[in-house]
């Protein structure tokens, strides 16, 4: 054995030419290949650094930011903390000394209407209760004008009531788990937590309904985009560009127009019950409700996401040569034995990746199930919008974000345990 | 095979044909023929290449007899059985591809299972037949990998041994080297023989190699415009092809083109377009005045004239080129107007290495020169 040509073994060390370990060369190899794949993505990850994964991760911040608290109420919170409320007693003058010296502070920046709105979201009737004190309060000197303990419960009752001052003491903190406990259902208290009452727990069902509905969406896409996607793999190469332009052609019309026109569609005097009621299967009284429903945004949105689905199995499907089907019948296998067995299994990072594809993108659909989905047909990311741009509840916004990202990353993970994400084949 | 309906193979005689197409025809577009009138016949256990240029009808042929082309006319017989409405799958023909079609997602083992999965063979005599199939091409070691972690050649080993696997008595293989370095052709071409005979079964072998074709079967058919041009075993295919197409296409040959002056006592006399007369045997032309192209092999060709036969007519040739290849001196002549007339001398002691520009004298025995047509 020639040192030269032949890896030497140096005590079951394999060794490289020039004497080094094996594995250490190649991991230097590896590594060297590494850094030059990093430079490549450099421009991409910096800009998508700046454009997105800060803003994200700030606005993932605010899930558990709370220092609006501690900010505005600085010496309130600090002689709050001593203050035991399981004795049932409401605080000292000590406090309500410190409170008014605070305020009187926060009313002059105007901050304590922020403060109430803050508050309100655990405790409703806050906001109006810094409100109207704070408009009273400007005439108080905090130096001469003591004891203010009775001026403030005078003010407004609020002030005596022993709750307030345990929801203060409660959300005093820098950072809250109150968001979070909002966004499934419950409240941070004193004790810990509680669960919300009845009447008000719609997110977990809007979680629940979410994924439910994107699971039903990817299904629908999956059954009606196999055949057409195995169409195409499979006739001239001529009739699948205008197969695949039938295919894109949504793409060609914003997606409010199609899905405005799904409302035109599925109205109850809309194409498809005008049609149901002309041929009589459906009597004129009882048309059919096919929007404002889940029904409603499951039609939509597959139709939506249909391409979604199709693109990526076509894709796979075009790289499984005819001659398998072939060599399976040859071998005795009938049409559909030969389907499952030796087509299938190789369509199947084409559907992985189309599911993951859709699923990820009806998780977080927005416009269509806020357009046909009525109370009943509308999706996590609805109420976001809503805690968004009207609720002004930008925490809890965030809290809801959060946990749909963490709920998608688990499903990921899920996915890549069960099925392996090497099985996924975007081209 | 079974009483499914599977054709009754087995208890067909090796004596009568086991393979016929009659003639069939085959078009895909419905305005040309790509298969114009094929028949043939062969007998059990024989290996028969299907030779011809690219887009003769080779694969279409194999791909009727298999089943994934319907002929548009005439009838196709296995074991004496019509099998034009048999699908596939219930031909028990064992196939090998051109690219081996070893299925991606399964490993090997689970490949030569597959097919007798189907036929709902218990699994411990699966196993059994499995490791037996790869015995027979020595790759049981490979049984747990997947294609894709296979070379070339053992990729190929395994589909033939996937095509063997539940022993059917004809196989059909299409280009399977095609796609391999020579050295490793050799060696496989020599192990497919070898089983098709050991095992006795019946191959339909195609190839555009012609060495190939020559080298591995019982009988070799050239296929040329959807025709069988000639179907007869290597040595005679090689020796006295019927028309030019195949002495053109099998081997190196020289052509001269002429006119038929005379014929007498099975020796035609042809006068060539340049005026020189030559002896050649007539084998499609019959009658004097006949338009012919007379080939002739380059190692058949005669350079010293006391060792032709009395009488014979010879032709006066210049040498052009001399090339040393070994084993043989390949020499390029101008001989009646061509340039590309090739003499092929063997390397013994004795034999004189032409130069360039030396002006000799060439002939033949009239039995080796062969007045085709024109
Ligand atoms: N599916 C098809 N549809 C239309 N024409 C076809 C089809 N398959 C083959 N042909 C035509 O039929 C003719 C014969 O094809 P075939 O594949 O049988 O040739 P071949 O002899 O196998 O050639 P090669 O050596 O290149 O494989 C060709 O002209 C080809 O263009
Ligand atoms: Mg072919």
């Amino acid at each position: 054995m020639s040192a030269l040509t032949e890896n030497s073994t140096d005590n079951g060390v394999m060794m490289a030419a020039d004497g080094t370990p094996l594995k250490r060369s190649l991991a230097r190899a590896l590594r060297r290949q590494k850094l030059r794949a990093l430079m490549l993505i450099a421009p991409l990850l910096i800009f998508v650094l700046l454009t997105f994964i800060f803003p994200i991760g700030s606005m993932l911040f605010r899930s558990v930011e709370n220092d609006i608290v501690a900010n505005t109420l600085p010496e309130t919170v600090a002689v709050l903390g001593r203050w035991d409320a399981s004795k049932g007693e409401l605080p000292d003058e000590e406090v309500y000394a410190a409170f008014v010296r605070d305020m009187v502070v926060a009313v002059e920046a105007k901050q304590h209407t922020r403060l109430g709105t803050r508050l309100n979201y655990e405790s409703t009737g806050m906001s109006s209760m810094f409100r109207q004190s704070g408009r009273k309060m400007k005439k108080i000197d905090p130096e001469t004008d003591g004891p203010f303990k009775e001026k403030l419960i005078d003010i407004h009752k609020g002030w005596g009531d022993i709750e307030t001052w345990k929801t203060l003491q409660t959300h005093s903190g820098l950072y809250t788990s109150g968001y979070f406990l909002n966004a499934v259902d419950a409240q941070k208290t004193h004790e810990g937590f509680a669960w919300q009452p009845e009447e008000k727990q719609i997110l977990l069902k809007l979680f629940w309904r979410t994924l439910v509905m994107s699971m039903v969406i990817t299904g629908s896409c999956i059954a009606l985009g196999y055949p057409i996607a195995w169409l195409l793999a499979n006739v001239s190469a001529r009739n699948a560009n205008l197969l695949l332009i039938l295919v894109l052609l949504p793409f060609w019309t914003s997606l409010l127009v199609r899905t405005s026109a799904w409302k035109v569609m599925l109205q109850q005097n809309g194409v498809i019950n005008e049609v149901l009621v002309w041929i009589g299967l459906v009597p004129d009284a009882e048309r059919l409700i096919l929007i404002n429903n889940q029904f409603g945004t499951i039609v939509a949105m597959t139709h939506i996401l249909l391409p979604f689905m199709i693109l990526p199995m076509y894709s796979v499907m075009q790289t499984i040569q005819p001659s398998y089907l072939r060599a399976a019948k040859s071998l005795g296998a009938t049409n559909w034995t030969a389907f499952w067995r030796v087509y299938f299994p190789q369509s199947v990072p084409g559907i992985g990746a189309g599911s993951i594809l859709v699923f990820i993108l009806s998780i977080g659909y927005y416009i269509t199930p806020e357009i046909v989905g009525g109370t009943k047909g509308v999706f996590i990311s609805n109420r976001i919008a809503y805690h968004i741009s009207s609720s002004l509840n930008w925490g809890l916004a965030a809290a809801l974000g959060t946990i749909l990202l963490i709920v998608v990353l688990a499903l990921y993970w899920a996915y890549d345990r069960i099925v392996g994400i090497d099985n996924v084949k975007l081209g | 095979m079974s009483p499914t309906g599977e054709p009754l193979l087995a208890d067909t005689k090796s004596d009568t044909a086991f393979v016929e197409f009659e003639r069939v025809q085959k078009s895909y577009d419905g305005v040309n023929l790509v298969v114009k009138d094929l028949n043939l016949s062969m007998p059990q256990g024989e290996f028969l290449t299907m030779l011809g240029p690219s887009g003769s009808g080779k694969t279409t042929c194999l791909m009727m007899l298999a089943g994934f082309e319907t002929a548009t006319h005439g009838d196709i017989r296995l074991g004496g059985v019509s099998i034009n409405n048999i699908p596939p799958h219930k031909r028990g023909i064992g196939m090998v591809f051109q690219n081996y079609a070893l299925f991606p997602h399964m490993t090997v083992a689970e490949n030569l299972s597959f097919p007798l999965e189907v036929r709902k063979i218990g699994k411990s005599e699966r196993e059994e037949k499995v490791m037996r199939a790869l015995g027979m091409v020595q790759m049981q070691d490979f049984a747990g990998r997947r294609p894709s972690q296979l070379s070339g050649g053992q990729q190929q080993r395994i589909a033939l041994s996937r095509a063997l696997v539940f022993e059917p008595e004809l196989v059909l293989m299409d280009e399977p080297l095609g796609a391999l370095d020579k050295q490793l052709r050799e060696t496989l071409q020599f192990e497919i023989t070898n089983l098709a005979h050991q095992l006795g079964i019946t191959t339909v072998y195609v190839t555009h190699d012609q060495t190939e074709a020559l080298t591995m079967s019982d009988r070799v058919a050239v296929f040329d415009d959807g025709r069988i041009q000639q179907l007869a075993p290597p040595d005679k295919l090689y020796e006295e092809p019927e028309n030019s197409f195949v002495a053109q296409f099998i081997g190196e040959n020289n052509t001269l083109e002429g006119v038929v002056k005379e014929i007498n006592n099975g020796v035609a006399l042809i006068q060539l377009d340049g005026g020189d007369l030559i002896d050649a045997k007539p084998v499609n032309v019959t009658k004097p005045g006949e338009r012919t192209r007379v080939s002739i092999r380059p190692e058949r060709v005669e350079m010293d004239p006391s060792r032709l036969q009395e009488g014979a007519h010879t032709l006066k040739a210049e040498v052009l080129e001399f090339v040393y290849m070994g084993d043989i001196f390949r020499t390029r002549l101008r001989v009646a107007g061509t340039d590309e007339f090739i003499i092929k001398t063997r390397n013994a002691p004795d034999q004189v290495r032409l130069k360039p520009g030396e002006q000799i004298e060439i002939g033949w025995m009239a039995e080796d020169c062969r007045a085709l047509d024109a």
